[in-house]
């Protein structure tokens, strides 16, 4: 178990409390005019050098993200944007820190901005936190009226403006570029990449877009040293990670853990355990409901980092772990994933929009076994016209998990939908059979 | 599914008060100049809250015209996000998380309970028209399971019996304490936390 003062979030809980004086005493804000007065280079090259990759989901490298930015600010200002809409079922790891640590952030915002060149900072909150958000804002107020924030920050020489967004219950609006549109005040529909938003981003300006777990954490890496920081985990996989632990367990929970714990340990050791014990289990969504699920065999073994989950077919994500167990309906769960995905899909692309809804009406006749067992490879075929044909990975994310099911439990899908057409049955119905078919075999 | 059908009653007017116009003001100038359909999103929630929580077709008419953009983009924001709700919801308006991590511990027994004591339908107002309630996704709690959201407040670690008592406590004018009702603090395991000991018994 990781030891408690490598713990990047102290207050996960809320021991201690949210505001400054508090966070102050938790060593947030504590040299980080010293370390904005290193230089760019210098804080860029050791967030590389603490190999820290995203924790909104795609895991990409974030001190690589940071150099995408334009090295000078030419006639077009560059933004600063963290991505807060925290929406993929089974995670809710973003709303603790938004709640309880808003100091580690905006103190990770200040440094960022000051990385990327960027002096506007947009936090784009979902709009169902508004409690979340009204929170952020209080230690927003309290950082501009200690002059950590605002013009000439800590005496820094760099201006620094922080601005809450609220968004208003769109999942989509966590993809990046569908996060700029809605930012800009229209639908969010997703826009096509390349241009990435680094160079052409928010109102058509470089901006750099990070999840809030990503930004909350760079402070802490910073002041104890990246060396700290890719000593924990293992090379490409480092650091710590919330992990939040959801479903079919006996204490669910959110739980800060080296990158790399076995999942097991993490269910048993922190969650409790698994309702009707370990044997007990079914099957485990490791990373947000995007990801496929995994069945118990696989969960024995299993660690939790970004390239083991890619060994095993699936992925870490925002590292939301849904347990299900024996007692569940496994085919009825992924239907009601595949409704989350029905309804959430944006509309843009039609493989997406259609496809989603054809997942869902399938999935949910075959949890109630009317399906006949062919359909099963049909549905699999759905899911491979949907994945790779969209503008954003809302695609994969749908259909991913759809995959993840037939993988894994299609004799289970098999076994209950054996729904034969009766044309089938009773070939020599006249009307039933094709004419001339029927000539054929009298020829 | 939202509220996503245009009421047939429509207000005359629609016109931000003084605290309204004030909130907005304040929030376009967040955004850049000649950036002020950024404010949108913000505009329709101030003009939500001053309508008993729907929006009618005049206050976003009115909206285009305060950021000077065409009253067809508004209609879109308005229609495509679904927090906006577009008809008239109960003073108290119920959010039942029913995407999986919820309905595994039990989401659709809250679903029965609202059935059986707010109305047979979703979006259908009670019988003292007080609460409404009705289906959403995920709402981001998720280890805090089953949950609710009425209005702003979170309502955590719900079970049939407590949410009959929330609306019990409604009926009888006063307001439920929002947060968990297994007793919990936050996101920590019930009576098996192994982490950060320390500043718990600081």
């Amino acid at each position: 178990m990781l030891r408690d003062e490598d713990r990047i979030f102290q207050n996960l809980y809320n021991d201690s409390g949210a505001d400054i004086e508090s966070a102050k005493l938790r060593n947030d804000w504590n040299g980080t005019k010293e370390i904005l007065e290193k230089g760019r280079e210098w804080i860029i090259n050791e967030v590389k050098s603490s190999e820290l990759r995203g924790r909104g989901g795609a895991g990409f490298p974030t001190g690589l993200k940071w150099s995408f930015a334009p090295k000078e600010v030419g006639s077009r200002p560059h933004y600063l944007v963290i991505n807060a809409d925290e929406s993929e079922p089974g995670t809710c790891k973003d709303r603790d820190i938004l709640r309880f640590e808003p100091h580690k952030l905006i103190e990770g915002c200040l440094i960022a901005s000051y990385a990327v060149n960027a002096h506007k900072c947009y936090i784009y909150i979902r709009g169902e936190y508004f409690n979340e958000g009204q929170k952020l804002q209080t230690a927003i107020d309290e950082a501009y009226k200690n002059n950590l924030i605002g013009k000439n920050a800590l005496n820094s020489g760099w201006d620094l403006d922080i601005y809450i967004h609220y968004g208003a219950g769109a999942y989509i609006c966590g993809e990046e570029t569908a996060l700029l549109e809605s930012l800009e005040g229209k639908k969010g529909q997703p826009r096509l990449k390349p241009p990435f938003p680094a160079l052409i981003g928010l109102y058509g300006c470089p901006t750099i877009i990070n999840n809030v777990e990503t930004v909350a954490a760079v402070p802490t890496i910073l002041r104890r040293g990246a060396k700290w920081f890719s000593s924990l985990g293992r090379p490409k996989n480092t650091g710590t990670k919330i992990y939040c632990i959801s479903g079919n367990v006996n204490n669910p929970c959110n739980v800060e853990e080296e990158m790399g714990v076995p999942l097991k340990e993490l269910i048993e050791t922190h969650a409790g355990g698994v309702v009707g014990g370990w044997e007990n289990l079914k099957a485990v969504i490791p990373g947000g409901s995007s990801m496929p699920m995994l069945p118990k065999e696989i969960c024995d073994n299993m660690k939790m980092d970004f390239d083991a989950c890619v060994e095993n077919k699936t992925g870490l994500g925002t590292a939301g772990i849904v347990v299900i167990n024996n007692d569940q309906d496994i085919i009825k769960c992924m239907a009601r994933i595949a409704r989350f995905y029905k309804h959430e899909s944006c509309g843009q692309c039609t493989p997406c929009r259609e496809g989603s809804g054809w997942m869902w009406r399938m999935l949910e006749r075959m949890a109630a076994g009317e399906a006949t067992p062919d359909e099963v490879d049909m549905l699999f075929d759905v899911t491979k016209q949907i994945e790779g044909h969209t503008i954003c990975a809302f695609g994969e994310g749908s259909s991913w998990p759809v995959q993840g099911l037939i993988r894994h439990f299609k004799d289970e899908i098999l076994e209950r939908n054996k729904f034969d057409p009766v044309v089938k049955k009773n070939k020599n119905i006249p009307y039933l059979v094709d004419q001339h078919l029927l000539e054929k075999e009298n020829a | 599914m939202s509220v996503k059908k245009i009421h047939k009653e429509q207000p005359e007017t629609f016109k931000f008060n003084d605290k309204s116009m004030e909130a907005a003001n304040k929030i376009v100038s967040n955004y850049p100049d000649g950036k002020q359909q950024s404010a949108v999103m913000a505009l329709l929630y101030i003009a939500q809250r001053q309508n008993d929580n729907w929006i009618p077709l005049q206050a976003m008419k009115y909206i285009a015209k305060f950021l000077d953009m065409p009253y067809i983009k508004v209609y879109e924001v308005a229609t495509f996000y679904s927090m906006y709700n577009l008809s008239p919801v109960g003073k108290f308006f119920f959010q039942i998380c029913t995407t999986t991590p919820c309905m595994l511990r039990g989401a659709y027994d809250l679903v029965k309970v609202c059935k059986n004591k707010i109305s047979e339908k979703e979006n259908v107002l009670s019988e003292d028209g007080k609460i409404s309630w009705m289906e959403v996704e995920c709402l981001g709690a998720c280890v805090n399971a089953p949950m609710m959201q009425v209005n702003k407040d979170y309502y955590e670690d719900l079970n049939d019996k407590k949410l009959e008592e929330i609306i019990e406590t409604i009926y009888q004018n006063k307001i439920p304490t929002p947060g968990s009702y297994s007793g919990r603090i936050n996101a920590e395991p019930v009576n098996n936390r192994k982490t950060l000991l320390g500043n718990k018994n600081a």
